[in-house]
C-alpha cells in the first residue's frame, strides 16, 4: 500500500474552497491543519475537507475538523468532509462523529449539499 | 527485510519482595497493533510485571524495553519521552479528586503539549464521548460511580492517542453490560487509533473476547503465551485450573514456611 506524504493544501473550486489533507495527521502538525481549515472558512464560501489520502488521523486532527464545522455553523456557512478514507471513518465512528459531520462523496456535491 | 522491533521487550526479568521471588526470569514481547492480555490469579506476579512495564519499578535483574528504550538505563528525558507515548488506565482510576472530570482528562495535554485551549477542550471532551461520558466534564470524581471512574480514567489514558495503552483490570467491579462495552471499546481503539494494548485481567470472558494473544502468569512464571485457541487447548494443568476456576493446591515447604514465621529478617 502506498502512503501519501503529510500535506495540506487549499484550492479554490467553482464557488467553494477545498482543503486537501494527506498522510498521517497527528499532534506533530495538526495545528497547521487547524489554521488551514479556519483560513479556508474566512473566504465565506462553502468549505470541504478532502480526506481520501489520509491514512491516519488522531484526535488533534479530528479536533481541527470539529472546530471548523462548529465555526461554519455559527456563521451560517457550509462545511463538509469529502471522500473520507476508511482510516478516517473509523476514528469518526469511534466518537460517533460520523453522525454529526456532513460527509460527501465528492467536492462537486458541496454546492448541492 | 528485518521484522519490526516489538514495542515491548522483556528479557529475563526478576523481581523480589524481600526474600520472596515474585518474577522468575520472565521473557515477554508485544508487537505493534497487538492486544495482549496478561492473565493470572492473585499473586501470580501480573501487577509486578505491569509496574516494571510502566517503569514504576526498575528491574533488579533483566531488561525491560519500550519502543527500544531500556527502562533500566533510560535518562529522565528518555523516560519522559516514553511516558508521552504510553497511556495507563489504573485499576482504581487514580483520578485527581480536586480536579473535575474534564480537567483530569485534559491534564496530560496541558502537561505535555502546547496545543491551543480550543483544541485541548475538544480533544478531551471527544475522549469523554468515546467512553460514553459525554457532558460529564464538570462533575467531580467523587460524584461518579465506580464504572464511570473507570471510564473517565480510560478517557484520560487515551487523550494523547498513545501508541501503547496499558489497562489494569478493565472489568473489575463493573456490571456485565459496562464491562462488555469496555471490551468492545478496547477492540475499536486498536482498530481506529492503531493502539497496541496490554490488558491485565483475571476475567476470562473479557480476556478471550479481546485478546490477540494471552500470556498466562502463575507464581511469577510465564506458563505460556499464545492465541486464545492455543491457551484454551493447553494441556498444562495450572492453565486448565485457571480456565476452570479450580483452586490451586498450595505447595508447602516446611523449612521456608517456618523461616517466614520465625526469622527477624524474613
Amino acid at each position: 500500500m502506498s502512503v501519501s506524504p503529510n500535506g495540506v493544501a487549499a484550492e479554490r473550486g467553482d464557488g467553494y474552497v477545498l482543503v486537501r489533507l494527506s498522510g498521517e495527521v497527528d499532534l506533530s502538525w495538526s495545528q497547521e491543519v487547524r489554521r488551514a481549515v479556519l483560513d479556508a472558512l474566512a473566504a465565506g464560501t462553502p468549505v470541504g475537507v478532502e480526506l481520501s489520502a489520509v491514512s491516519y488521523i488522531d484526535s488533534s486532527g479530528i479536533a481541527a475538523l470539529v472546530e471548523g464545522f462548529q465555526q461554519a455553523r455559527q456563521n451560517g456557512g457550509r462545511f463538509a468532509l469529502v471522500a473520507v478514507s476508511d482510516a478516517v471513518r473509523a476514528v469518526l465512528e469511534l466518537a460517533r462523529l460520523d453522525r454529526v459531520f456532513v460527509i460527501l462523496p465528492s467536492a462537486d456535491a458541496l454546492l448541492a449539499a | 527485510m528485518n521484522a519490526p522491533q516489538p514495542l515491548i521487550e522483556v528479557e529475563q526479568l526478576e523481581a523480589w519482595y524481600g526474600r520472596r521471588r515474585v518474577l522468575h526470569g520472565v521473557d515477554f514481547a508485544v508487537n505493534a497493533g497487538e492486544i495482549r492480555v496478561i492473565m493470572g490469579g492473585s499473586g501470580s506476579g501480573k501487577s509486578t510485571l505491569l509496574r516494571h512495564l510502566l517503569g514504576l519499578q526498575r528491574p533488579v535483574s533483566g531488561r525491560v524495553r519500550l519502543f527500544g528504550v531500556d527502562l533500566g538505563e533510560a535518562s529522565e528525558r528518555e523516560m519522559l519521552d516514553v511516558r508521552k507515548r504510553i497511556g495507563v488506565s489504573f485499576q482504581g482510576g487514580a483520578l485527581l479528586t480536586s480536579l473535575t472530570v474534564g480537567e483530569n482528562v485534559a491534564l496530560p495535554l496541558r502537561e505535555h503539549t502546547t496545543l491551543d485551549e480550543s483544541t485541548i477542550r475538544i480533544m478531551s471532551r471527544l475522549k469523554l464521548e468515546v467512553v460514553n461520558l459525554g457532558g460529564f466534564q464538570d462533575l467531580m470524581p467523587s460524584q461518579l460511580s465506580g464504572g464511570m471512574v473507570k471510564r473517565a480514567a480510560l478517557a484520560r489514558a487515551i487523550v494523547m492517542d498513545p501508541r501503547l495503552l496499558f489497562f489494569d483490570e478493565p472489568s473489575a467491579g463493573l456490571d456485565p453490560v459496562v464491562s462488555a462495552e469496555l471490551d468492545e471499546l478496547i477492540l475499536r481503539l486498536r482498530d481506529a487509533l492503531r493502539m497496541t494494548i496490554v490488558v491485565v485481567t483475571h476475567e476470562l470472558e473479557s480476556a478471550f473476547k479481546i485478546a490477540d494473544t494471552i500470556t498466562v502468569l502463575d507464581q511469577g512464571n510465564i506458563l505460556m503465551t499464545g492465541t486464545v485457541a492455543e491457551v484454551r487447548a493447553s494441556d498444562n494443568e495450572r492453565i486448565q485450573d485457571l480456565l476452570n476456576r479450580r483452586p490451586r493446591e498450595v505447595q508447602v515447604d516446611a523449612d521456608a514456611y517456618l523461616k517466614r514465621l520465625t526469622e527477624e529478617e524474613a
